[in-house]
Order: structure tokens, then C-alpha cells, then sequence
């Protein structure tokens, strides 16, 4: 089997290989985490104390515009597709993904859709600045000319994500091993097949609300504009019916991730394997009938809050069964305390305390003193940050010895969980105190009675933000001089790439199919 | 050692900072509990649904944590085998669906009645437009808007040192709403131009101001006092600088503030009137044209007239500053639709108006040299 393919640039540009297209997810992933997490240090920097001191309101607003776009499609999406090509082939027993020419063109048009978007800062009124959820009419009537530039952006990266989950989606069905069934995948090829059909489902509306939105701006249509009988509301029922389901792509597959790792340092099966995938696919159905909580105080009728208040904390049921099924794996197993376990750990209390917040902003009644202050941006940030990203970093230190043949400095990399683990708490709890004391979100300036709180979180975030650049170190010092990695790594791992698998992996996965048992 | 201790001694530094913090502000860690029925309800729930969480927290991570210590590989070398009990999956599944049930009863108890604003003692119009709330007594025949009262050079400190900050420091307006205790007041809510938020946490109303719809929320407060609060959600460049603040008086003060407010009302339509017959010279006419300018469009057009383009155009050589008077009085009266752009007929007297356009016209190197007399607006409204 030869490894015969183009070097250097062209390598990059044509290549089909599943694990060549997952390492530049991941790399342009890891970018947009840098270029939105440099916005979050202005925004912080901004807030560190009452008073504005280095940018103006309208230029806040844009920061936190971008912030909240690059890290959900620039960031989060792009790593989770990463981790999907990188593994996915390798867990089913498949050579590569199915449609691997789709796939390099689903990569290759997110740097088109993050340059135009990014590029809009340079624009004439500058880049959007009505925040990442764009309600109309602040962004139809009211927005900036380089709005365009983000409707054609966000079509891009809808695009973009739908082949990636078509791919998911085709390859599963089609490609997993003899004797590799569904009841048998591990749990991360389940997630994200999940997520791959959310994906579907909602990146098609999404792209339905910013075409509605151009053709408001420029072709006369009056959707969102209620002076031309349309209803800005409407605008947030379509967002939402997107926007809520894109929050479990985000977290889905970090939890397939977790429940990869958690096992394999416990020493012992994942603990109710079934019910993890009926738990993953309530969680995902449910994920669409709860969209209108985001817009309880809209002025929804009475009924419409109480469905939807009612049907938001009936996803506790299953995210509890998950949590639990997590515990009970740990529990009575033979734990240590590698980074990837580590970071898990870390996944599943710090998400819980987000799922524990979200439970509170489900209650209508106490959802007005909470909508829309800083106790959701705290909410949000603990289900993504210590949720989405610190399950996509698990993921890179646990098969990162599978990809490259090397073994990162285990020291450093628990240096670089402590860090990241303390300050992602001091950034994001105080966050819960300013929230409840009245902040609200994207404000730039604040009374002083929220200093404490707003100077605590800066503090943390700068020590975040450069956390991660260790991040970057240490994983291009394993790439360079990492000592090698033996074909099972860790002594608990189970699952095709760890027991049929040469490290490094090999550039072609499994030219014949491997025996699964 | 030495490095050992300096470490500590830092490690000691730093948490002492934590902690004095968390002290110092320990009056801002919770929600307050307001002075509403409604929002000592919403109060009592929160602190419930907190402790739930914490009860689920400390069993959850309690187990956690004895698993990290007691079946650690050092201490638990050979781990289980089982991997699955129904038995035990059906419980946990059941166990969150019966505390949820139980949170869920006094939720939508409450849901309902913060819900039912019938009968009320008397209803307000509150109308959001950036970045000011107006309020319009319906039954009293009041009206009047309502600013952010702290001054820019307080907080605008980009490249120079900002004044010092008042204890109310952006939650101080011109005009409160005032409303008198005791009483079940209507609000109607709703926007001019995008969609805003009107929040006060010590009443526990928020309600979205919409463009084109009517929303109706009600407060009924139990405690005489001033109840600060913000817009709270995102309404373009100045989102973060239009407070709501509600002054809640005796039922006889409220009385006496309106029949004031009424007499204030009508002395200043007669003053206006008055402005507004004579005919005024270029430098009074620029003074107060100045003075409008810096209150109601420098926020947008800045002060020395170039705008931030091209969503807020530069007035200083600008083809409306220079070109023709009577589309300057339109632009400036009705507003444009579609743009950020408001009318400014009703929000400033007749001699405000004539001013700040003369001023426009005159000011930054603009030399049109023409004035523009309260007359000539009052001719323009009327038609003519």
C-alpha cells in the first residue's frame, strides 16, 4: 500500500484523504479560537473597569458581534467536523470518509466565508454589530452595509456544514466494517451522526432567515419590517428554531468525546451504552420543540410560554441520564488522571453546573430577571467553553499520539488543564453574580456597583486567553520532538483505531475492512 | 524552599484579592427580592430552584469526587466489570422527571399571574426608540422622554481622563417615570425603530419594546423608592446608555406631581409659543442651536458634525446642511424612514428646532449664512 500523493501546497488543495481534510479543520478551528478569543481580550479589556477606556459602543458591539460568530462557525463547528473526518473512518472500519472530493471542497470554502466575514472590520460603518443572533429589524433596516458580507458569509459556512453532515451521514450508513452495527459504534460516531441530522435539519432555515433578511435590505420585501406588514418576532421564532438545536451540534459530539475517554482511563465499559444513544437522540429531538424559551419576554401568549417552559426542562431528563451514566462509568473503575481524563472530568462537572443554570433560565417566570443579563452569558459560556472546547481539547490530547505517532509532555499538559480549569472559572462565575446583581449583556459601560465582578472575570479571561497559547506550544512540540506513542497508548482504550491501528495512523485507514468482534 | 513559599505567599495574595472581592461585593452576589408581590415570588422561586440545584450538586459531584479519591487505579487496582443496570437507569431517569414536576407547580402559578394584567388602576404607554424611553400617561394627558441624565464626559474616556462618577453613574435619567405605590399599573410597551427591552429587576417586569407591536406587562409596587434599571436588549451603538428609572411616590404625591406636571406643561407651551412669535438674531439663535445640538444629535452626528458614515452621515459640508432649507426642516421634523434618522417634530419645541438647523447650516465651516426662524417651522408643520 503506497502513500502516493502531491507534496507540499498542493497536498493541502486537493487532497480527498480524510485525515489530511480533518488536520486543517482543526487547524483553522484552532485559528478563528485565536482571532474571536484575541476579540473576547478587547471586549474584557473594555469591561475591566466602568468607564470607556479603549473602544467606542459602536466598535464594542462589533467585537462581540464577531466574537460570538467566529467562535460558534469559525471555532466550535469547524472542530467538531475536524474530529469527525479525523475519527470517524477510523471507529467504523472505513477507508475514508464517503465523498471525499465534498469533503475537501466543505472544508475549503470556510477560509472564503470566515475572509469576508472578517473582512467586513475594514468596511466603510465597519463590520455587523447587532450581535451574533442579528435580530431584525437591527440588522435588516438598521445594520451596516457589510451586512451583505456576512448573509453571503453565513451562506458559505451553512453550505459548508451541510456536506460535512451528509458526509457523516452517508459514511456511517454506508461504509462502517462487517459486523460493526449501529448498536455497536462507539458513542462518538452515534453523536455525531445525531448532530449530522441536526445539522441538516436547521443550516437550511438558517440560510432561509439571512436570504429573507437580503431581500429586505435590498429587494423590497417587508418580512421583518412591521411598518410593511411583516413581524420582527417572526425573526427570532425562524432564528430560534435554528439557533437552538445549533447549540446541541455544538455540545453533542463533546459529549461522544467524554464518552470515549471516560471509560477508557476508568478502566471500564461505558456504563449504559444504549441508553447514552437514546438519551443523545431525545436530547436532539426535544432540541426542537423548545426554541421560544430564548424569547420569553417577546410577549408570547401565556400557553406559548408554559409549553415551552415545560418541554425546555424535560431535556434535564435526559441530560441527567447522561451525567449519571458518566458517574456510574468512574464508579468502582480503576481511575487515573491522565490530561484527556482530566479535561473529561472537568467536562462533565463544569457542564453540569451550565445544565444546572439552564434549568433556572427554563422557569419563565424567573427568566425575566435573568433574560438577557450577564447570568446568560455566564450560562452559556460554561456549556461552551468548559462544554464544547474543552471537550474538543480532550479529544486532540487523547488521540493526538493516534495521529501523529507521538506522545505530547504529559506535565505540560496537565499544567496546561490546571490553568485553563482556573481561569475558566474565574472568568465565567463571577459572570452568574453580575447577571443576578442586574448587568445586562453587551453593554461596553456599567455602573460601579459591577465593578468587582467585571474586573474578576477580565482577570480571568486574559489568563484564559493565554492559557491556550500553551496549548499551541505544546501540541506543535509533540508534532516536532514528542517522544513516540506505542499503537495503544492508554491501557484502557478500547475501539478499532486503538486495536487494529498502527501509530501513527496510517495515511490510508483500513484498506481492507478490520474484524470487529 | 525559598521558591516554595514565594509561591505560596503569591498563591495567598491572590486568593485574599479573590476573597476581598467577593466581600466587598457581596451586596451584589444575589438577585434583590424587589419590591413587587410578583418579584418576591419570582425571588422566592430562584432561591428554591438554587438550593434544588445545590441538593442535586452536592449527591452528583459528592459520588464524583469519592470515586476520584477511593477508585483511584493506586487504591482500586482491578475495576468492575458491570457496565448497565435498568434497574438503576429507570431510577435516575425518573428522579430528575419528579423534581422537575415539582419545580414546574409554583413556576406556572406564578407564570399566571405575572401574566394577567387585567383591571388596572391606570395605564402607560412606554415607548423605546434609540436611545431614550418615552412614557405617555394615558389617562392623565402627561407625556415627556426620558435620557440618560449622566454626562458623556463622565464616561467617554478613550484618550483622556473621564470625570469622576456619580453614585448613580448611567442609571440616572432627565425625566423618571413616576407612578404612585400601591397602585396596579398597565404598561404598554412597544418601540419606534428597533426592538428594545424595558427592565427594571426590583419590579421583575421585562418586557420587549417592539416596533409595529404592543406589548402588555403591569407592576404593582409595595414600597415607596426610586428602582433603577436598563434596556436589555441590544439596540445599536448606545444599547448600554439608555437606563430606566422608576420613581415611586404616595398616592397624594402622585398627585401633586401631576397636576404640576400639567402646569409645567402649560407654561411651557406658552413660553414656546412665545419663542416661537418672535423673530430671533443669528448668535441667539446659534447659541441654543448649539446647546440642542450637543443634547439630541451629537450622539449620532458627533459634535464637530462628521458623523461615524455611512450609517450616521456627517453634517458638516453636507449636501442637506448646504442644500435647500425646506428639506433640511423635513429631514429634521419627520425623521427618514428606514434610517436611524428619528423625527424630531415632537421631541423639541418649535424655537429649538429653527435653532439647531440654523445651527446646522452655519456651524463647522458650514457658511450657508441663513437663518431659519421658529416661524418658518411652525409654517412647514401646519402645511404650508
Amino acid at each position: 500500500m503506497s502513500d502516493h500523493h502531491p507534496t507540499g501546497i498542493k497536498r493541502w488543495l486537493y487532497t480527498t484523504n480524510h485525515k489530511d481534510i480533518g488536520t486543517m479543520y482543526l487547524w483553522f478551528s484552532f485559528v478563528m479560537f485565536l482571532v474571536g478569543g484575541a476579540m473576547a481580550m478587547v471586549i474584557r479589556a473594555e469591561l475591566y473597569q466602568p468607564g470607556l477606556q479603549f473602544v467606542q459602543p459602536d466598535f464594542f458591539n462589533q467585537m462581540t458581534t464577531m466574537h460570538g460568530l467566529i467562535m460558534v462557525f469559525g471555532a466550535v463547528m469547524p472542530s467538531m467536523v475536524g474530529l469527525a473526518n479525523w475519527l470517524i473512518p477510523m471507529m467504523i472500519g472505513a477507508p475514508d470518509m464517503a465523498l471525499p472530493r465534498m469533503n475537501n471542497w466543505s472544508f475549503w470554502i470556510l477560509p472564503f466565508a470566515f475572509t469576508l466575514l472578517i473582512s467586513s472590520l475594514f468596511m466603510e460603518g465597519g463590520a455587523p454589530n447587532f450581535g451574533w443572533t442579528f435580530y431584525a429589524p437591527l440588522s435588516t433596516t438598521y445594520g451596516p452595509p457589510s451586512t451583505d458580507f456576512f448573509i453571503l458569509g453565513v451562506h458559505m459556512m451553512g453550505i459548508s456544514s451541510i456536506m460535512g453532515a451528509i458526509n457523516v451521514i452517508v459514511t456511517v450508513f454506508n461504509m462502517r466494517a462487517p459486523g460493526m452495527t449501529l448498536m455497536k459504534m462507539p458513542l462518538f460516531v452515534w453523536t455525531w451522526v445525531i448532530t449530522a441530522f441536526l445539522l441538516i435539519m436547521v443550516m437550511p432555515v438558517l440560510a432561509g432567515t439571512v436570504t429573507m433578511m437580503l431581500t429586505d435590505r435590498h429587494f423590497g420585501t417587508d418580512f421583518f419590517n412591521a411598518a410593511g406588514g411583516g413581524d420582527p418576532v417572526m425573526f427570532q421564532h425562524i432564528f430560534w428554531f435554528f439557533g437552538h438545536p445549533e447549540v446541541y451540534i455544538m455540545i453533542l459530539p463533546a459529549f461522544g468525546v467524554v464518552s470515549e475517554i471516560i471509560p477508557a482511563f476508568s478502566r471500564k465499559k461505558l456504563f449504559g451504552y444504549s441508553s447514552m444513544v437514546y438519551a443523545t437522540a431525545s436530547i436532539a429531538l426535544l432540541s426542537f420543540i423548545v426554541w421560544a424559551h430564548h424569547m420569553f419576554a417577546t410577549g408570547m401568549p401565556v400557553a406559548g410560554e408554559l409549553f415551552f417552559m415545560i418541554a425546555t426542562m424535560l431535556i434535564a431528563v435526559p441530560t441527567g441520564v447522561k451525567v449519571f451514566n458518566w458517574v456510574a462509568t468512574m464508579w468502582r473503575g480503576s481511575l487515573t488522571f491522565e490530561t484527556p481524563m482530566l479535561f473529561s472530568i472537568a467536562f462533565v462537572i463544569l457542564f453540569t453546573i451550565g445544565g444546572f443554570s439552564g434549568v433556572m433560565l427554563a422557569m419563565a417566570p424567573v427568566d425575566f430577571q435573568y433574560h438577557d443579563t450577564y447570568f446568560v452569558v455566564a450560562h452559556f459560556h460554561y456549556v461552551l467553553f468548559p462544554g464544547a472546547i474543552f471537550g474538543t481539547t480532550a479529544a486532540v490530547y487523547y488521540w493526538l499520539p493516534k495521529w501523529t505517532g507521538k506522545m505530547y509532555n504529559e506535565k505540560m499538559g496537565q499544567l496546561h488543564f490546571w490553568l485553563s480549569m482556573i481561569f475558566v472559572n474565574l472568568t465565567f462565575f463571577p459572570m452568574h453574580f453580575s447577571g443576578l446583581a442586574g448587568m445586562p449583556r453587551r453593554i461596553p459601560d456599567y455602573n460601579m456597583m459591577f465593578s468587582d465582578f467585571n474586573m474578576l472575570a477580565s482577570i480571568g479571561a486574559f489568563g484564559l486567553g493565554l492559557s491556550q497559547l500553551l496549548f499551541l506550544f505544546i501540541v506543535i512540540k509533540t508534532i516536532r520532538s514528542g517522544k513516540k506513542a506505542e499503537n495503544k497508548q492508554w491501557e484502557g482504550a478500547a475501539g478499532l483505531e486503538w486495536d487494529q491501528m498502527d501509530t501513527p495512523a496510517p495515511y490510508h485507514t483500513f484498506s481492507t475492512p478490520p474484524k470487529v468482534s | 524552599m525559598g521558591n516554595r513559599r514565594k509561591l505560596l505567599a503569591s498563591l495567598a495574595a491572590l486568593l485574599s484579592f479573590i476573597l476581598s472581592g467577593v466581600v466587598s461585593a457581596s451586596a451584589e452576589l444575589n438577585m434583590r427580592p424587589g419590591v413587587t408581590e410578583t418579584s418576591q415570588s419570582a425571588y422566592d422561586l430562584h432561591m428554591m430552584v438554587i438550593w434544588v440545584m445545590t441538593g442535586v450538586a452536592v449527591v452528583v459531584f459528592g459520588l464524583m469526587f469519592y470515586s476520584f479519591i477511593f477508585h483511584r487505579k493506586s487504591k482500586h487496582p482491578k475495576p468492575a466489570t458491570w457496565s448497565h443496570s435498568t434497574k438503576l437507569e429507570f431510577v435516575w431517569t425518573i428522579i430528575p422527571f419528579v423534581i422537575l414536576t415539582a419545580l414546574s407547580v409554583p413556576a406556572v402559578k406564578l407564570l399566571i399571574k405575572m401574566e394577567d394584567a387585567s383591571k388596572p388602576d391606570m395605564t402607560i404607554q412606554v415607548t423605546g426608540s434609540q436611545w431614550k424611553w418615552h412614557y405617555k400617561y394615558l389617562n392623565e394627558g402627561i407625556q415627556f422622554y426620558s435620557n440618560l441624565a449622566t454626562p458623556r464626559s463622565q464616561f467617554d474616556e478613550v484618550g483622556k481622563e473621564g470625570e469622576t462618577k456619580g453614585e448613580n453613574y448611567l442609571l440616572e435619567v432627565d425625566n423618571e417615570l413616576v407612578i404612585p405605590v400601591n397602585k396596579k399599573v398597565r404598561l404598554l410597551v412597544t418601540a419606534d425603530d428597533v426592538i428594545h427591552s424595558w427592565w427594571v429587576p426590583e419590579l421583575a417586569v421585562k418586557k420587549d419594546a417592539i416596533p409595529g407591536f404592543i406589548n402588555e406587562t403591569w407592576t404593582k409596587v409595595l414600597e415607596v423608592g426610586t428602582y433603577r434599571g436598563q434596556c436589555t436588549e441590544l439596540c445599536g451603538k448606545d444599547h448600554g446608555f439608555m437606563p430606566v428609572v422608576v420613581k415611586v411616590v404616595s398616592e397624594s404625591d402622585y398627585k401633586t406631581w401631576v397636576e404640576n406636571k400639567n402646569r409645567e406643561r402649560i407654561v411651557a407651551e406658552k413660553a414656546a409659543a412665545e419663542a416661537a412669535a418672535k423673530s430671533w438674531d443669528m448668535s441667539k439663535l446659534m447659541a441654543l442651536g448649539e446647546k440642542t445640538y450637543k443634547d439630541k444629535c451629537a450622539v449620532c452626528h458627533k459634535e464637530d458634525g462628521t458623523g461615524t458614515p455611512p450609517v450616521f452621515p456627517g453634517l458638516k459640508d453636507s449636501a442637506i446642511a448646504l442644500g435647500p432649507v425646506r428639506e433640511h426642516i423635513e429631514i429634521v421634523v419627520n425623521g427618514k424612514a428606514g434610517t436611524g434618522m428619528q423625527a424630531f417634530g415632537s421631541q423639541l419645541t418649535d424655537a429649538e428646532l429653527a435653532a439647531v438647523i440654523t445651527y446646522e447650516r452655519n456651524a463647522w465651516g458650514n457658511d450657508k449664512g441663513d437663518k431659519v426662524q421658529p416661524a418658518e417651522i411652525q409654517a412647514f408643520k401646519a402645511g404650508n
